[in-house]
């Protein structure tokens, strides 16, 4: 127990941080028309390719005779970079065409 | 001084995604939302490149690096430029679980780390553990759900389901907490084995979790994994002290939940009902051999005789529309009408297509007016006055059980009221029941006529029929 409030303490701002997103993330999208769901959650799926940043510090630090590091966090720089830029892409090309309406 | 460089970087980025989602939100302003976004991650990804060090060390391995970033911005941009439209939701779920696997690849390479170092006698401590497995299992079960889903939307994964699956699944679920917390309450180097034993689990439990939903309640678990795989990534933040991934993560976390249940109302449905699929896979009970009596058919040449000479017309497009990639055929069609001096519009159900709002984007990369698409309220009160009703395969949205059947498991559901017009024309491959897995009445109304065939060759013959009168 004591080591559970110590955890808590350490890391407070952390925890801050998470409850005040969870109620940003609500509010934010609260009012969102029918129509852009499909864009917005396409968006939505490139903004958590964020894990990319953990993928990179990954294979920075790995070892260079450590290669089960090195392949593993190849690996998870391709896998997060495809969920960035692919998201991104995908998003845009959506949301283009609503554009060219007017 | 740098330090503090990659600090601002990180301000940057997570400003940028809070600004990008909320900007997302809002027709006028979604498109530059998304490139706010973008340019903030590709801050926050440059910073951490050259500016990250741990205890004093920068990070190394450059080239590797880069390789990999070139991979997959390649690949990333060669797959989004290349997928149709109708494709979308496929393309979405695919990248999902891409961000998963990151995930969970970084937790497997910490936690090697981490025994590595307990082997020299460094007790790695229980909170970190918490964060490594906690991202692991999340990550694994969004990946394993993706690939699934992604194999359903384009047609090679079936629905499967067994008695008792989700019993099994429990079970599985309650192996791997309890697996876990034995490993991260004794923090054993030499029970490190188990922990591929809960990577495994976790594959097997996103498999059996997505496998007996079935096609059209997909969407709805697209946007869980989303927000699964933003959770994961916010884990990822803690094992980092990363603010950046920290707010990215939680953020789609929360409003990819949001996004869920705003789904799940449009469809009148609680998510548990979507979840333990009480009408998703084959656990559809026995209301699909319901005798409903006859059905009409009706010719090509009958319904473009009708089309061409009434006075409006209201096209539903649905699911089959999107399968068949009848969207331009569609919006030609729609000219020939324009031409002859009927009024055509359209009427977009919320949840028509395979993802909420599906159809807006469908309809628009063919070129249809923005303005003759008509939300759900509109559609309904232009109904009564409408000459002919022309559905695409549509099923669901249009069943009038959903008002008047409580025994319906879409009773309650929002539904267009095609029947008000004079007469409706249904365009279905066959006689089988949507994907929902019940029967329509609408079909068997008498003001009803049943055009069978395939959406695109059916708008074809059409648009030959109507340009030959």
């Amino acid at each position: 127990m004591e080591t559970a409030f110590d955890w808590i303490t350490l890391h407070q701002d952390m925890i801050y941080i998470v409850v005040l997103s969870v109620f940003l993330g609500i509010e934010v999208i609260g009012r969102v028309p029918s129509v852009l769901h499909t864009p917005l959650m396409s968006g939505a799926n490139a903004i958590h390719g964020v894990v990319i940043i953990g993928a990179i510090i990954v294979m920075g630090k790995a070892d260079s005779g450590n290669y089960t590091a090195l392949i593993l966090g190849f690996l998870a720089v391709i896998l997060g970079t495809l969920n960035v830029v692919g998201g991104f892409v995908v998003t845009d090309r959506m949301l283009e065409m609503f554009k060219k309406k007017k | 001084m740098e330090l503090n460089i990659l600090t601002i970087c990180y301000l940057i980025g997570s400003i940028t995604f809070i600004a990008g989602l909320k900007m997302l939100s809002h027709p006028e302003s979604a498109r530059k939302g998304n490139l706010v976004a973008a340019a903030g991650m590709f801050v926050a990804i440059i910073g951490t490149i050259f500016l990250y060090e741990e205890e004093g060390v920068k990070l190394g391995n450059y080239i590797w690096i880069f390789v990999a970033l070139s991979i997959g911005t390649l690949l990333g941009t060669m797959a989004a430029k290349k997928v149709k439209m109708t494709a979308m939701p496929e393309m979405v779920s695919l990248f999902n679980g891409m961000g998963g696997a990151c995930a969970a690849l970084i937790s497997i390479v910490e936690f090697n780390h981490l025994m590595h170092r307990g082997a020299e006698g460094q007790s790695a401590d229980g909170g970190t553990l918490l964060i490594i497995f906690a991202g692991l299992i999340i990550g694994t079960i969004s990946f394993a759900g993706s690939m699934v889903a992604w194999g359903k939307l384009n047609g090679s994964i079936k629905d499967f389901s067994f008695k008792g699956q989700h019993i099994v699944n429990l079970l599985i679920f309650g192996v791997i907490i309890t697996l876990s917390a034995y490993l991260i309450i004794s923090g054993d180097p030499a029970a490190s084995s188990l922990f591929y034993v809960i990577f495994v689990l976790s594959i097997v439990y996103g498999l059996f979790f997505v496998l007996p939903i079935g096609g059209a309640d997909m969407p709805v678990v697209i946007s869980l994994l989303n927000s699964f795989t933003g959770v994961a990534a916010a884990f990822g933040g803690f094992l980092y002290d990363n603010p950046v991934m920290l707010t990215g993560g939680i953020l789609v976390g929360s409003a990819g939940t949001i996004l869920t249940i705003l789904m799940c109302k449009a469809m009148n449905r609680p998510l548990s009902n979507v979840l333990i699929g009480s009408f998703g896979g084959g656990v559809s009970g026995g209301s699909g051999s319901k005798d409903q009596g006859a059905y009409k058919e009706i010719s090509i040449t009958d319904s473009a005789v009708v089309m061409s000479y009434a006075k409006k017309v209201i096209i539903v497009p649905g699911y089959g529309l999107a399968v068949a990639q009848a969207q331009h055929v569609c919006h030609e069609l729609e000219k020939l009408l324009l031409d002859k001096g009927v009024e055509v519009s359209y009427a977009i159900h919320p949840v028509a297509g395979r993802m909420p709002g599906h159809m807006n984007v469908l309809l628009a990369e063919a070129d249809v007016d923005y303005g003759s698409l008509q939300e759900m309220e509109q559609a309904n009160d232009e109904f009564p006055s409408t000459d002919v009703v022309l559905i695409l395969g549509a099923n669901d949205v249009v069943n009038p059980a959903a008002k008047t059947d409580p025994s319906s498991p879409i009773y309650g559901m929002p539904v267009l009221d095609v029947e008000l017009a004079k007469l409706v024309i249904i365009n279905k491959r066959s006689m089988n029941p949507g994907y929902a897995g019940i029967e329509n009445e609408l079909f068997f109304q008498p003001k009803s006529s049943m055009l069978f065939g395939d959406a695109k060759s059916v708008l074809q013959q059409l648009v030959t029929e109507i340009k030959s009168l």
